[in-house]
């Protein structure tokens, strides 16, 4: 039933040989199609440019007042490519496996290859756009580590990477604006999907400023709207992240694969109270010189210098001597929850672990660890107005990226014809956990390398002609959008979006965490649906639909994680196995680490919409291993 | 962490663009020290949302002080008095109990209200679509490492390209001049060898834009640089003037 849609042949010539075959739009007739391209974080800015070169007739659609903040902005760390420059054995083959083992072996084959082959033009373009890399002393492109490998492949612009990569997608796609293929649409939030005859037709949008539902048809649809970590409300996505046009998609018949592939990020800024709006990720690199530890007695509130040695627990020394304060992010993070469960933790909430420099300090001189990290101490101090120089800082794991996302073929097309999803919105190439610095390449390789092959395939076969907005379709998807619309207005109850968003999170979080078991999962998916009903009938959304109303912007994205939580906390419970970031406390080895079944799952779990009040169908994609050898991971 | 305090917050009500707007007094109350600027009015806007009032409309979205979109004039400074720091990242601790604040929209023509706290800023997406960028398509870049970039050079492009777009520099500046937001874009793109082919034809355009814009002159006032909150320095300006009168001078482009 699924058709992954792989190319034949051996690994490396795969992409070679369907690049060949696919259908191409001749110059002259490129104008002639229109492409929603919704979103413009990495994937959708850069896909909208490199549609927008070819000729098409682009609209760009984003939340935001401008494209250049979508969320893509925030990362810091940086972009993966294999070009080798330091000479320490990297290859296509290699940047290949580490991603694929990364993934715990949960990603298909051909894609990840492919992302590996792709990722040194990425750099390539990047440069050309006068993005300004970090350099060595004779001018060349400087590299660093990063977590997960051996080599040193991570390209980085100071700790600004994400923004730097955003504005040269954002350059392009302007410069394209301003040659007239692509219409910018800012302030437009996608509310549905439109199908007709069986294929994705055009979307319906909210003018987030005049309130107006809009109608927008095209030849394709290019979903690029980021993932769903803020279904756990606190996480490290922006604040307007979401899942509602994913899941709207999903209601239209787009199937959404591992919605329980989520990762959480060890090294966050705790949270400090009640009003806390997000969490704030301090660089992994940390890691390479603070150590971790908690106070080996439980409710020990000293200050952490008066705190003797002996008094001190090393737990990630401890547990696995030979990776130490490195091991993987999920092992760090379940850790991390396991000492602050013991009653262990530290800071005012007790949901903390020190992150210690002393050490480093006193071996390597304060001036070499500010020139490492000055800006991470700086940055860390500004929000919580203490000196880590002096005094060890506190972390706490937080949700960061979600690997699960909607169905994608080895052509990056949903299971609705016509519509194509790029970036964190789909599924693809990170398996059960994405490994640092391959979110910005996967991104781009979608947007500027695949989809500008990929499409015009389906286009060509299909045709120009868009339908009219007057079709059924768009009239039927508007009543429905403004039936929501009227209803969450009317509501008039007693409980804030916000307050019922925070106990999502706190369900979430608790249940469908980093850490998981059956009872507690059946718990979720007992309160989640309690709570939705608590929301459609005691929500209080202030404010009228024709205005510009952020409490009704956000009320919808709430109601549509309400419902996406279900889905996820279900495929959790359904997969029986532990792997990556979905981590089920029955399934693990002697040594606590995640226990893969790979004889019965491992698959791609893609789940179908069947109705409202329907259980919904999961669908299994089998993953065929032909180029690696399945491991088990241990870190001791 | 210190005691909680209470705040009166006088905040710009404006129910949109056409409207003549005013400010009204909001009393700001158990307010932590450790709340960031954001999370205030987050409270804020709860309390009102309980009593059926309309919340503060205000943009924001990274909450980190990357992406730009926050930004407001507090107490008579764009994004607040603290150095380097976008309003996001502004904290509680910064304030005192029984402290009197004045919240404002952006000021500039350039910027029209579009709502409380949020104002239009396609002006600046405008200016960069006038060249703020190098036109290569994709698939045309040659291999990276084939023209070197000393490292000085990167850097500085760096420090110019830091530049979120948040606006606060056309709010502090006396004349409503967007020369900082461009200068460190020009600035950026003719330093690096990449950004030379179309350095004349830029500088030229993303000034013709602005003023076409209705931003005001540069009048070297320094504001800009003193409230940007990453930092941007004014030396960019005057690299970008240079390429202005080398390109007017010495170039065919008009
Ligand atoms: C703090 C942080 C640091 C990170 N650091 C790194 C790193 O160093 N390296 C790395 O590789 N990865 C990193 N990541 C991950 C990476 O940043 C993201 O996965 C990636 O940027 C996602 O890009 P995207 O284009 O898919 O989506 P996004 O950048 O999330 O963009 C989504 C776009 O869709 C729009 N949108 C959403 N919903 C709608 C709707 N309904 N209607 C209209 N528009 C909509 C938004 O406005 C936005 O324009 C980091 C992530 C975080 C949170
Ligand atoms: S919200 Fe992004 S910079 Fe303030």
């Amino acid at each position: 039933m699924l058709q992954s849609n792989v190319p034949s042949g051996p690994l490396a010539d795969k992409w070679t040989n369907r690049k060949n075959e696919l259908l191409l739009v001749n110059p002259a007739n490129r104008r002639k199609y229109t492409v929603l391209v919704v979103g413009t974080g990495l994937a959708g800015a850069s896909a909208a440019a490199a549609l927008g070169e070819q000729g098409y007739n682009v609209k760009s659609f984003c939340i935001s007042d401008s494209p250049r903040r979508a969320h893509s902005i925030a990362a810091q760390g940086g972009i993966n490519a294999a070009k080798n420059y330091t000479n320490d054995g990297d290859s296509v083959f290699r940047l290949f496996y580490d991603t694929i083992k990364g993934g715990d072996f949960r990603a298909r084959e051909a894609n990840v290859f492919r992302l590996a082959e792709i990722s040194n033009l990425i750099i390539d373009h990047c440069v050309a756009q006068g993005i300004p890399f970090a350099r060595e002393y004779g001018g060349l492109l400087a590299n660093r580590s990063f977590g997960g490998a051996q080599v040193s492949r991570t390209f980085y612009a100071r700790g600004q990477t994400g923004q730097q990569l955003l504005l040269g997608a954002y350059g392009a796609l302007l410069r394209q604006a301003a040659a007239g293929r692509v219409t910018l649409l800012p302030r437009r939030e996608m509310l549905d999907l439109i199908v007709a005859d069986g294929r994705a037709c055009g979307i319906l949008a909210r003018n987030l400023v005049t309130g107006a539902l809009e109608s927008y048809a095209g030849d394709a649809v290019l979903l690029c709207t980021g993932g769903y970590g803020n279904a756990y409300y606190l996480s490290t996505n922006a604040m307007n992240s979401n899942v509602t046009a994913a899941w709207r998609c999903y209601k239209r018949g787009a199937f959404f694969a591992n919605p329980c592939f989520t990762q959480i990020h060890p090294t966050c800024i705790p949270v400090s109270g009640h009003y806390q709006s997000k969490l704030t990720l301090m660089s992994e690199s940390l890691r390479n010189d603070g150590r971790v530890w908690v106070p080996k007695k439980p409710g020990d509130d000293r200050p952490p210098r008066l705190i003797p040695e002996d008094e001190r627990d090393y737990y990630l020394e401890r547990k696995y001597p030979s990776f130490g304060n490195l091991v993987p992010r999920d092992v760090a993070s379940r850790n991390a929850k396991a000492v602050c469960d013991e009653g262990r933790g530290v800071g005012p909430t007790g949901r903390a672990v020190y992150l210690d420099f002393a050490d480093a300090i006193a071996r390597d001189g304060k001036a070499a660890i500010e020139k490492k990290y000055g800006n991470l101490f700086a940055m860390y101090e500004k929000i919580t107005a203490q000196n880590p120089y002096e005094t060890p800082m506190m972390i706490y794991p937080a949700i960061h990226y979600t690997m699960g996302g909607l169905w994608v073929d080895y052509n990056l097309m949903t299971t609705i014809p016509g519509l194509f999803a790029l970036g964190e919105a789909n599924f693809s190439d990170h398996g059960a956990n994405r490994l640092g610095a391959s979110a910005l390449m996967q991104g781009l390789a979608d947007g500027y390398f695949i989809i500008p092959y990929t499409l015009p395939d389906y286009l060509a076969q299909k045709g120009p002609g868009t339908v009219s907005t007057d079709h059924p379709a768009f009239k039927e998807a508007r009543e429905k959008v403004e039936q929501d619309v009227g209803a969450l207005l009317s509501i008039k109850g007693e409980r804030t979006v916000d307050d019922i968003h925070r106990e999502l999170g706190r369900i979430m979080w608790e249940y469908c965490g980093m850490s998981r078991n059956d009872e507690g999962l059946k718990t979720a998916l007992e309160q989640i649906p309690k709570l939705r009903e608590e929301f459609w009938q005691n929500v209080r959304v202030p404010g009228k639909a024709a205005d510009f109303n952020q409490a009704l912007e956000k009320a919808g994205r709430v109601a549509d994680f309400l419902e996406f939580g279900e889905l996820l906390a279900k495929d959790a419970l359904a997969r029986r196995e532990s792997c990556g970031g979905h981590f089920n406390e029955a399934f693990q080895t002697e040594e606590n680490e995640a226990l893969r079944d790979d004889e019965n799952f491992c698959h791609v779990a893609a789940w179908e919409y069947r109705g409202e009040g329907e259980e919904p169908g999961r669908h299994e994609e089998p993953l065929v291993f032909e180029n690696v050898h399945l491991t088990q991971r241990s870190y001791k | 962490m210190t005691g909680t305090m209470n705040l009166t917050l006088l905040v710009w009500r404006q129910a949109g663009t056409s409207d003549k707007g005013r400010l009204v007094s909001y009393e700001a109350r158990d307010i932590s020290p450790d709340m960031s600027f954001l999370e205030m009015l987050d409270v804020v806007n709860e309390g009102l949302t309980q009593k059926g009032e309309e919340p503060i409309a205000f943009d924001h979205d990274c909450r980190e002080g990357i992406c730009g979109m926050c930004g407001a004039v507090v107490n008579g400074r764009a994004h607040g008095a603290e150095k380097g720091t976008t309003l996001c990242q502004l904290h509680m601790r910064h304030f005192s109990d029984g402290d009197v604040i004045y919240i404002e929209p952006w000021r500039s023509r350039a910027f029209p209200v579009v709502k409380d706290l949020v104002v239009d800023r396609s002006a600046l997406d405008r200016i960069f679509m006038a060249g703020g960028y190098i036109s290569v398509n994709t698939g045309q870049a040659p291999e990276a490492n084939t023209i070197p970039v000393p490292p000085e050079k990167a850097e500085t492009a760096m420090d110019a390209a830091a530049c979120i777009g948040c606006g606060a520099c056309v709010a502090a500046c006396p004349n409503a001049s967007a020369m900082l937001f461009v200068c460190a874009k020009v600035s950026q793109l003719a330093i690096l060898p990449q950004g030379r082919p179309e350095a004349a034809r830029r500088v030229l355009a993303m000034i013709r834009k602005m003023d076409e814009e209705k931003f005001g002159n540069c009048g070297n006032e320094r504001e800009c640089e003193a409230e940007c909150p990453k930092e941007i320095s004014i030396s960019h300006i005057a690299r970008a003037n240079r390429e202005y009168i080398k390109a007017v001078l010495g170039s065919r482009e008009k």
